[in-house]
């Protein structure tokens, strides 16, 4: 019912977009019909040229600045650069110039190369020889050449070139079995399927001869979609007509295996290939540190143009008396006189901002761009995060949103094969109430052959034992599980044939049909093989039964359920149909229902995945008109999928139970250990799956997210069908707001940790209609007190959940009022819309599949890895990323404000204050390094200790970092610094000497002191805040300060003969010959460091943060293991 | 920038996947090496900043700052200044009508004699320095106005000055050199001393004009064209203009040609722009003769000024200073005072902190960490 909604709504939804879907039509070797068919609408196709690459040659250098300057900084800094281009400013074009070309080069150089490779590989491709039949020959073509409606000859182990419709075969019954590894990352072979009639064509002349049409919809990216229509002639009678679908259709990017060939018609092409459609990149996501460094920037923008503005206004004011103005000692010329008024205040206002440009850094997008870059190789080289299993570590797929792993406030977590196994095992099987175990089960293995069964209840009667062996029947038919007769087979391999023929592995997208089918091998029942469309069984005794399959209705994850059509061999028709037990109940009309519900009931809360068995026998006619409505419905070309849901509801209809199944899906390794920690830390967890109730709360109890104390809060189909949802809704929130008051009384009263927490059980169903809006507007409403009650409960288990379902939640969730920030880790395909949706995307290299991985931004082996991922490398980003930023931000008002003061004892004038150079060089190289590599390697607490503590991340959610109190703390700070620096040089060049020989020093000193005294002061103050001091620390911090000395002597030690200025000549060393030089530098630093330094002392001392305490807690321990053991390190490893 | 390109790196990866390889080809182990970089276990020391580990470093600061600030304080204290301002914005001051007279471009030169007494004697080495106020040499368009090159001696620019010296880059067609404001408005008061003899006779203090300038400039920065120690300097600046507003060309500065052109030491210093509107300069120094007698004498004194510089449209003043010299240079109580503030203020912080440190300290120690 709930299904049947939600599609309609789907289908609604896209129907707009299918009806637009234009058909095209394709001439099977370019053959043309013979007359009398429609008439030929000629179209245009693109050639099957792959172009991946942005750039040509010629359009390189115009097309990738565009593309660079459309990024708001770096057009920024091209309007400052021109703006020194153009009017006379204080500070040469060099100083920004120089950095902005350092920083385009650099990315165009490293964009061009990998165009380069692209095109290396687009060409590799594009050139790679494929065989076509042309006159009944094969000829070899390149790739690029290839038309629509080429018929394609394709070998074993070749990809195909293009999208293809499968022709015919080289195995007798026109299959292929193929791998879309490379599209998908699905290593399991699937089944395609060569078109019915065309399959016969086995020769390249036959095949020639093939006259017929396609007519299919225009490209369209879905991977798994597809509906055409192939229209054969055959003499001058009418076209036969066959429905075409995905299985028909073998996309460009699969690989073809076990198949010696296969004839192929082109019907896709180049760019219209359904994997060239899929390149579409993602969606950028952004973190919330970005967003906060964006607002500070407009802040500081807005401090920018206010400096400008007050600078310029008091210039003209100061210049109003024209002996100020223009006193005899400094004229100007003509051409300044001359001017327009309004224009010099232009050019005046242009000047100031150029002058302050500074406060707004490149340098600050290059650091934090390189900070993410090459701080998220931490988490590929994380030993801890590498699975010895599949031979991989976590992939970082974009590195934009390190620091958002600390800040993740809600998780959604899928169950199956992120917090289970996804290894199914056969547990047991239940006919009309009577339960069968298979004996000897070891890790998935069968021991021995032997058959044994275990019956709890009284043997069946004859009719039981009919019933019996239809149901193992049923299980062993209704399947899409395919055989493979060799050992080296990648993808999902179990169970050897135990026969002594050759051994064989059963292959099956899906784990539980496999484990179904060998746990009915175990009980006597062995699939052997689909042969001729004819399924072939093992029974008890030894022989073989044979079944024509004439229909498979396949499974749908909507319909959450799948049939087959057979013929036995005494002409009988069964249709069998395996489901979850909610879309198969209300289809039953006989059975021992109550038995078998009972029996689901117990395993689902035993944790264990269900499924329900049934059947029904058709007639004849029943069958035909089966077969009617399939077809029309497989024809049609519009709207097919919802017209075969609508056949598939009509046929799936009267059945009879047979019985059900339960599979075990074990937990993930610590999966437990893992929810608790996010518990701890404050993460609320929600599972979000497709598997039904009972089954979900269990493995929610054996993972932890509910606790035997958590009073868990149903709202689910069958609450809502004793009480409306509106009641159902407001009761849920008064207990919760009932919980929430006596919570906050008990925190008061410091008894916060005795109340129990809650736990939500809601249905995709239910939140469909919690969701759904209703006429009265009240939707709102019910999705406000849903948000409610979600707030405060600390674990929520949604179950029965279409994929779009999942996506729909976290972006309810995402964009409720509070904005938290929301993690999706799943590892199937079913999983991608939610890992596209999330904040932050996290995919599980599982066995469904590498969908997920592909699409996530991380990628991880195992659900185990989150932890170290959130509480370790997520804490660490954050925090080296928000001080980055405050840093970065602070660093440049020191800088910039003295050369604001200064221009009120210049006249303002521009006059900057520090050398072309020095203004260049600050946030290039004096102050770039010890940032930078703080942000990379700072670590405040060690890493076992985050990882045992997951109270720690508290420390840091709701970007507490940024916050605009710190955010204003560090630019006071900052502008204390500048004041201090300016004010203090100003006082010690106070009108007098202050060298032994009585000599006076200039403007160039007073700056170069300013200068000195600011490098060091910032360096120091982030040697302050370094917590964590390797070799490379001190190499850095005290290289750089090195450096600085190190540049000034030689910067000024030399008459440089490129330069036209020669200001800078002796300035630094004769500084430093002066004493009182000397002493104000080291009395400046020291009041510059003061302030900050007292602030940490003091809010440690009295307001200290778990993590501070945490780290007194060891500095107490005086002898701790650790440090021996850090010391013993030390010694014994120095090179790293 | 870099975020674009981790796009373009997975289409890479997709296309060379439908290459061809298979994309089943590569399963080398990918096992990430183990060593302590990587795996962010690099030995580190761990400095925690607390009260307690703060604390000394408080009082060490107040202890050695102290000291230095008294030490400053007292040096310059012990410094003798002596400062006159000789403008002539009073009518009842000395030099009065030359300030009123005078323009920057009038020819005839004025004197006054502004006599002073000195209170106390001047025992070490006098310098000696004009002052000026409210003169903008910081001012961005005077401060560029300059030809480095030109002073560095370098031929072609004395014959075609950099464009940054406009206005003052050529007159009547004729390159200046040197050329620039900062050249044209070169301080040409001439400032002479007499000492008043008890008996009443005047007698000239001999006034040194080298050793004024950074050793540096004089040799290195500044030469003249055609070498430094050309006897016949005229012809070198030939074909060049004198800066508007100078009363003698370049090469006349001096008779001696180790200080004349280029090199003057006067001309030097001036080019040195000064970092604030009010600043001074160094002038000439006054070396002790014998230990003896003291360089300047308590006693009466007469300041005689060829009054040629105008400052009064800009509100400037002219001052003359004489000061001693210590080996942290002039008087600047700032320094000391600062020194001894910031020590008594860490002294006192480390204080605060100890008590601090003392009565919360061992609750934080203690405290339970929340789980």
């Amino acid at each position: 019912m709930d299904c049947s909604l939600l599609r309609s709504l789907i289908n609604r939804y896209c129907a707009g977009e299918e009806n637009w879907v234009d058909s095209r039509t394709i001439y099977i070797g370019h053959r043309e019909p013979p007359s009398g068919t429609d008439a030929y609408i000629p179209q245009r196709y693109p050639d099957n040229r792959i172009v991946s690459s942005k750039y040509t040659f010629w359009n390189f250098v115009p097309k990738n600045l565009f593309e660079q300057f459309r990024r708001i900084a770096n057009f920024y800094f091209l309007i400052i650069f021109l703006v020194q281009l153009i009017i006379d400013t204080p500070t040469s074009p060099v100083t920004s110039g120089l950095p902005l070309f350092f920083v385009i080069t650099v990315t165009a150089v490293k964009q061009g190369y990998e165009d380069w490779l692209r095109h290396k590989a687009d060409n590799a491709v594009n050139q790679c020889p494929v065989h076509i039949i042309q006159h009944g020959k094969v000829v070899r073509k390149q790739s690029r050449k290839l038309r629509v409606g080429d018929i394609v000859l394709v070998k074993e182990d070749e990809t195909f070139p293009c999208d293809l419709i499968f022709l015919s075969s080289s195995r007798e019954d026109g299959t292929c079995f193929v791998t879309t590894a490379s599209l998908d990352g699905e290593s399991s072979h699937k089944t395609y399927f060569a078109v019915q009639d065309t399959k016969a064509f086995h020769t390249e002349q036959e095949v020639d001869t093939i006259n017929a049409t396609i007519e299919c919809e225009q490209p369209q990216s879905d991977l798994y979609k597809f509906v055409g229509r192939i229209n054969i002639y055959q003499g001058q009678d009418e076209p036969i007509a066959r429905p075409l679908g995905s299985e028909n259709l073998l996309l460009r990017g699969a690989t073809l295996k076990n198949t010696e060939h296969i004839f192929a018609v082109v019907i896709y092409t180049g760019m219209e290939t359904k994997m060239a459609l899929n390149y579409q990149s993602k969606s950028q996501k952004r973190s919330a540190v970005e967003k906060s460094m964006n607002t500070y920037l407009i802040v500081y923008l807005c401090i920018l143009i206010s400096k400008a503005v007050i600078n310029t206004a008091m210039k003209y004011v100061w210049q109003s008396d024209p002996n100020r103005d223009e006193p005899f000692y400094n004229q100007k010329t003509d051409s300044e006189r001359q001017r327009n008024t309004l224009l010099k205040v232009i050019t005046d206002f242009l000047a100031f901002m150029v002058l302050f440009n500074y406060i707004i850094p490149v340098s600050m997008y290059v650091t934090v761009e390189m900070q993410k870059f090459l701080g998220s190789y931490f988490i590929t080289w994380d030993d801890d995060m590498f699975d010895s299993e599949l031979g991989e570590g976590a992939v970082v797929n974009t590195s934009d949103l390190n620091e958002e792993l600390g800040q993740i406030e809600y998780v959604f977590t899928d169950k199956t094969g992120t917090l289970t196994e996804n290894s199914m095992e056969f547990i047991e099987c239940c006919v009309d109430g009577h339960v069968y175990v298979p004996d000897a089960i070891c890790n998935g293995q069968i021991l021995t052959g032997t058959v044994g069964m275990d019956m709890i209840d009284s043997s069946p009667g004859a009719g039981g034992q009919e019933r019996e062996e239809l149901f193992f029947r049923a299980l062993c038919l209704c399947h899409t599980v395919q055989v493979k007769e060799e050992e080296s087979v990648d993808g999902i391999k179990k169970g050897l044939q135990p026969c002594g023929k050759s051994s064989s592995v059963y292959i099956s997208s899906s784990p539980d049909e496999v484990a179904l089918v060998e746990g009915m091998k175990r009980l006597g029942f062995t699939y052997l093989r689909l042969k001729d469309n004819h399924m072939e069984i093992l029974n008890r005794d030894d022989d073989i039964e044979r079944f024509e399959l004439m229909e498979v209705l396949t499974f749908d994850s909507v319909r959450r359920r799948m049939s087959v059509i057979v013929k036995s061999s005494t002409g009988e028709y069964y249709l069998f149909c395996k489901g979850a037990d909610s879309s198969i109940f209300p289809r039953v009309i006989k059975g021992k229902v109550d038995q078998v519900r009972a029996r689901v009931e117990h395993n689902a809360v035993e944790g264990l995945r269900t499924l329900c068995v049934a059947y029904k026998t058709l007639a004849q006619d029943e069958y035909e008109s089966v077969c009617k409505q399939l077809n029309t419905a497989k024809l049609a070309l519009n709207d097919r999928d919802k017209k075969l849901a609508e056949a598939f509801d009509v046929i799936e209809r009267d059945l009879i139970l047979l019985g059900a199944t339960a599979v075990e899906d074990r937990l993930q390794d610590k999966a437990a250990d893992t929810i608790e920690s996010l518990h701890k830390a404050g993460m609320k967890v929600w599972v979000l799956t497709g598997d039904k109730m009972e089954t979900a709360a269990a493995t929610c109890y054996a993972c932890r997210l509910f606790h035997r104390n958590t009073q868990i809060l149903e709202l689910t189909t069958k609450r809502t069908e004793e009480q409306s949802l509106h009641d159902a809704l407001f009761d849920l929130s008064k207990t919760v707001l009932r919980h929430c008051g006596s919570l906050t009384r008990d925190t008061l009263s410091g008894l916060s940790h005795d109340v129990p927490d809650y736990g939500l059980i809601i249905d995709g169903a239910t939140l469909s209609s919690v969701m759904k809006p209703t006429e009265e507007g009240s939707s709102g409403n019910y999705k406000e007190i849903f948000l409610e009650i979600c707030r405060n409960c600390s674990a929520v288990l949604c179950c029965r959940m279409a994929p779009l379902q999942k996506a729909q939640i976290v972006k309810m969730i995402k964009t409720s009022k509070e904005h938290p920030i929301t993690l999706a880790i799943g590892d199937g395909a079913n999983d991608v819309s939610m890992i596209l949706e999330a904040h932050v995307g996290i995919g599980i290299m599982g066995k469904e599949g590498r969908q997920a991985a592909r699409n996530s931004d991380y990628a991880i082996p195992k659900f185990k890895h989150l932890k170290k991922m959130l509480l370790v490398h997520g804490h660490y980003y954050y925090i080296r990323i928000s001080e980055l930023v405050q840093y970065f931000f602070y660093k440049n008002v020191c800088f910039i404000f003295p050369q604001f003061l200064y221009q009120f004892f210049c006249g303002f004038s521009q006059q900057p204050l520090y050398d072309t150079a020095y203004l260049t060089l600050y946030n290039i190289s004096f102050t770039s390094l010890p940032i930078l590599l703080y942000s990379l390697i700072e670590q405040h607490v060690n890493m076992d200790i985050l990882k045992r503590d997951p109270s720690l991340y508290r420390d840091i959610a709701k970007n507490s970092l940024l916050r605009w109190r710190i955010f204003i703390y560090w630019t006071l700070l900052g502008l204390f610094d500048a004041v201090v620096f300016f004010f203090g040089a100003y006082f010690l060049f106070d009108n007098t000497s202050f060298t032994s020989n009585g000599q006076m020093f200039g403007n160039w000193t007073f700056g170069t002191l300013v200068f000195t005294v600011m490098v060091f002061t910032v360096t120091l103050k982030l040697a302050l805040d370094t917590q964590y001091w390797t070799w490379i620390n001190h190499f850095v911090i005290w290289g750089s300060l090195l450096f600085y000395v190190v540049f000034s002597l030689l910067w000024g030690g030399i008459i440089w003969p490129f330069l036209n200025y020669q200001r800078m000549y002796y300035v630094f060393m004769q500084m430093l010959s002066s004493g009182p030089a000397w002493l104000g530098i080291i009395l400046l630093i020291t009041i510059s460091l003061i302030p900050d330094l007292l602030k940490k002392v003091i809010c440690r001392q009295l307001w200290p943060t778990s993590a501070e305490r945490i780290q007194a807690k060891r500095q107490c321990l005086s002898v701790e293991p650790s440090t021996i053991f850090m010391l013993s390190q030390t010694s014994s490893n120095i090179s790293f | 920038m870099m975020a674009s390109s981790y796009n373009a790196k997975e289409e890479d990866g997709q296309l060379s996947g439908a290459g061809g390889s298979g994309g089943v080809g590569a399963a080398k182990s990918k096992k990430p090496d183990n060593t302590a970089f990587k795996q962010q276990r690099l030995p580190a020391w761990q400095p925690i900043l607390t009260a307690g580990t703060v604390l000394p470093a408080f009082f060490v600061i107040g202890l050695v700052f102290i000291p230095i600030g008294i030490g400053l304080f007292v040096t310059s204290n012990n410094i003798k200044e002596f400062e006159i301002d000789y403008t002539g914005i009073d009518p009842a001051r000395p030099c009065y009508n030359c300030s009123q007279t005078l323009t920057w471009n009038s020819t005839k030169s004025c004197v006054c004699k502004v006599p002073f007494t000195l209170e106390q004697s001047f025992e070490s080495e006098v310098f000696m320095y004009y002052g000026l106020s409210n003169f903008y040499q910081n001012h961005r368009r005077y401060v560029k106005s300059r030809d480095d090159s030109q002073l560095n001696g370098d031929a072609t620019r004395l014959t075609s000055p950099s464009k940054e010296c406009e206005p003052y880059r050529t007159s009547d067609g004729k390159p200046i050199a040197p050329c620039g404001a900062i050249a044209n408005s070169l301080f040409n008061d001439t400032l002479t001393l007499y000492y008043i003899n008890p008996n009443g006779t005047e007698s000239l203090v001999p006034l040194q004009k080298k050793g004024i300038a950074w050793w540096t400039d004089k040799n290195v920065k500044f030469r003249n064209p055609g070498g430094n120690n050309l006897n016949n300097i005229t012809a070198v600046f030939h074909g060049t203009s004198k800066p508007v507003n100078w009363q003698k060309a370049v090469y006349e500065l001096d008779t001696d040609p180790e200080n004349n052109g280029f090199i003057n030491e006067d001309f030097i210093v001036w080019m040195r722009t000064a970092a604030l509107p009010t600043f001074r300069k160094l002038y000439r120094l006054i070396e002790k003769k014998n230990n003896m007698i003291p360089t300047l004498q308590r006693g009466n004194y007469t300041l005689e000024i060829t009054y040629n510089y105008p400052v009064r449209r800009f509100d400037g003043r002219k001052r003359m200073i004489l000061s001693t010299i210590s080996w942290m240079g002039g008087k600047n109580p700032f320094l000391g005072i600062a020194y001894i503030t910031v020590g008594s203020v860490c002294f006192f912080l480390g204080v605060v902190l100890l008590i601090v440190h003392h009565k919360y300290g061992n609750r934080n120690n203690s405290a339970e960490i929340p789980n």
